[in-house]
């Protein structure tokens, strides 16, 4: 007798799935293709599953599958694509790499998607241009010092709780789950973390208002959505990164722009009016 | 990308046009719109229902407090006019926005799922633009009086107590002003918290609170304002 618990009960070592997977080439519009796998090891990542069946198609002389991956490890914020809806999967915390597919059932059909949003447009299949996020970066993701070889570790003091929490807003890995999963396509928890991460150090904090407020016009123009407070973001991070960070963000950027109304408009000219 | 629809171009073009980007105002400049506007109209909410709660104390009482309202002069229209460019604001930054996060899903998965979202949050612009319409009714009948007769001599007369009997004794008027007002509970229930994320006053540990105390807000406001079409259904 087979006990309750134990991994064969629920889990057989391989799985038969029905595959319906989005393909798009370049300029056209896309539509979904249906295989079937099936043997697919439990023991497999979500990835691995479609390089098997990349392998099948180019022995079978069709073109590959078109997915965006590099670390494999969960760290890098390559993988990217929406399972079953859901952006890198069912698993809650993990990236498409990490999601194993012990993680789904035997028989069951998955629907694989790119992440969708008018700011991520689909370059080939499962992957999408996600250099919006390059450009909210490029608008004040940085220190603007020339910062030199690094400096001794303790010569400038953080506190620890400080430390923790620009620590757990730069875990973000820039995957674009965020923008994926957000109803409105908005980028806020993307935005957010970058903020936070930067806004709260002592070396960031000189240009913490400017650089919310550049980073805000940045993602507006990359044609990102906006915020209404949905949460799906933070349900769908992962790496945990949560609202505050989209709070700390309002509140720079609308702190900064009360300031700069009311900015010093310096001395009188001698002689002047 | 996003289904076009006239309702969509006609509100956004003024504030963004999709075909270029250049925004007037930033995503977040249009959020501080809607958080600040829309804590103006809570307050009013709050102050109306307040004032309606007189006519569990009879007639007198009501119609006192009504011609004291009407006898503030200046203050009353100062107040006027602050409720309109609050809720002009509101609702046209509130469809631009609807408008702009359309396009920006760009249709969205062909697979849906919703992990946290609430049914409060994903009908906001449905029930906001129900409540604009209940709010343009419940102006022409009780503040401009256009529908019914008796409901307009009984107000012109300054019997407020009446007017309002008159006004809720049909089915049809009372079941669409308690609809109204469940659906105000739920816009509210999402909003009144949202506000405090989108000015930045919120985390993780007051979200929880703030989320309990915009659901016991909306759902004072729905009883409180449901209570009197109930009584006077209940009364006939």
């Amino acid at each position: 007798m087979v006990k309750e618990n134990s991994p064969a009960a629920d889990h057989p070592a391989t799985l038969r799935l029905r595959l319906r997977v989005w393909r798009q080439r370049p300029g056209q519009p896309g539509a979904f293709e249906e295989h079937e796998l099936p043997a697919v090891p439990t023991s497999a990542s979500f990835l691995e599953m479609m390089d098997l069946l990349n392998e099948r198609l180019i022995r079978e002389g069709k073109e590959p599958v078109a997915f965006d991956h590099d670390c494999r490890e969960g760290i890098c914020g390559m993988c990217s694509m929406t399972i079953n809806g859901m952006p890198h999967g069912p698993l809650p915390g993990v990236t498409t790499c990490q999601l194993h597919m012990r993680n789904f059932r035997d028989g069951e059909t998955i629907t694989v998607e790119p992440w969708r949003a008018r700011a991520f447009p689909v370059l080939r299949d499962l992957m999408v241009d996600r250099s919006g996020f390059d450009k909210v970066v490029q608008a004040g993701g940085f220190i603007s010092v020339r910062t030199g070889s690094a400096p001794e570790a303790n010569s400038i003091p953080v506190p620890k709780p400080v430390a923790d929490e620009a620590m757990d807003a730069a875990e973000c890995i820039g995957c674009g789950a965020c923008v994926a999963s957000c109803k409105n396509g908005s980028a806020m928890l993307f935005v957010g973390a970058k903020v936070t991460h930067l806004n709260l150090l002592p070396q960031g904090k000189p240009e913490a208002g400017r650089r919310a407020v550049a980073m805000v016009r940045a993602m507006d123009e990359a044609g990102f959505g906006n915020c209404t407070n949905y949460g799906e973001c933070q349900a769908h991070c992962p790496k945990g990164i949560t609202l505050d960070v989209i709070a700390r963000l309002n509140r720079d950027y609308l702190a900064e722009r009360v300031r700069a109304f009311f900015a010093s408009t310096g001395k009188p000219r001698r002689g002047g009016d | 990308m996003g289904k076009p629809t006239l309702l969509g171009f006609l509100v956004s073009f003024p504030m963004s046009c999709s075909s270029c980007q250049c925004r007037g105002l930033s995503s977040l400049a249009k959020k501080a719109i809607m958080a600040v506007t829309g804590l103006v109209l809570v307050g009013f909410v709050a102050g109306h229902m307040s004032g309606n709660l007189l006519y569990f104390k009879g007639p007198e009482a009501l119609d006192a407090y009504a011609k004291w309202l009407h006898g503030l002069g200046p203050a009353l229209w100062i107040a006027r006019a602050v409720l309109l460019v609050s809720v002009v604001a509101h609702v046209w930054t509130g469809i631009a926005l609807a408008a702009e996060n359309r396009a920006a899903r760009a249709g969205g998965p062909a697979v849906e799922a919703t992990r946290r979202a609430s049914v409060a949050s994903r009908t906001m612009p449905y029930t906001g633009i129900v409540l604009l319409g209940f709010l343009v009714f419940h102006l022409l009948h009780y503040t401009f009086r256009t529908v019914g007769a008796d409901v307009a001599a009984a107000g012109d007369a300054g019997r407020v107590h009446e007017m309002i009997r008159l006004g809720f004794a049909s089915p049809g008027v009372s079941v669409f002003y308690i609809v109204s007002m469940a659906l105000l509970c739920l816009h509210l229930s999402h909003g009144v918290s949202s506000m405090f994320q989108t000015l930045g006053l919120r985390n993780e540990r007051w979200r929880g609170r703030l989320d309990l105390a915009a659901a016991a807000y909306g759902w004072l406001i729905f009883l409180g304002f449901a209570a009197i079409p109930v009584h006077v259904l209940a009364t006939k």
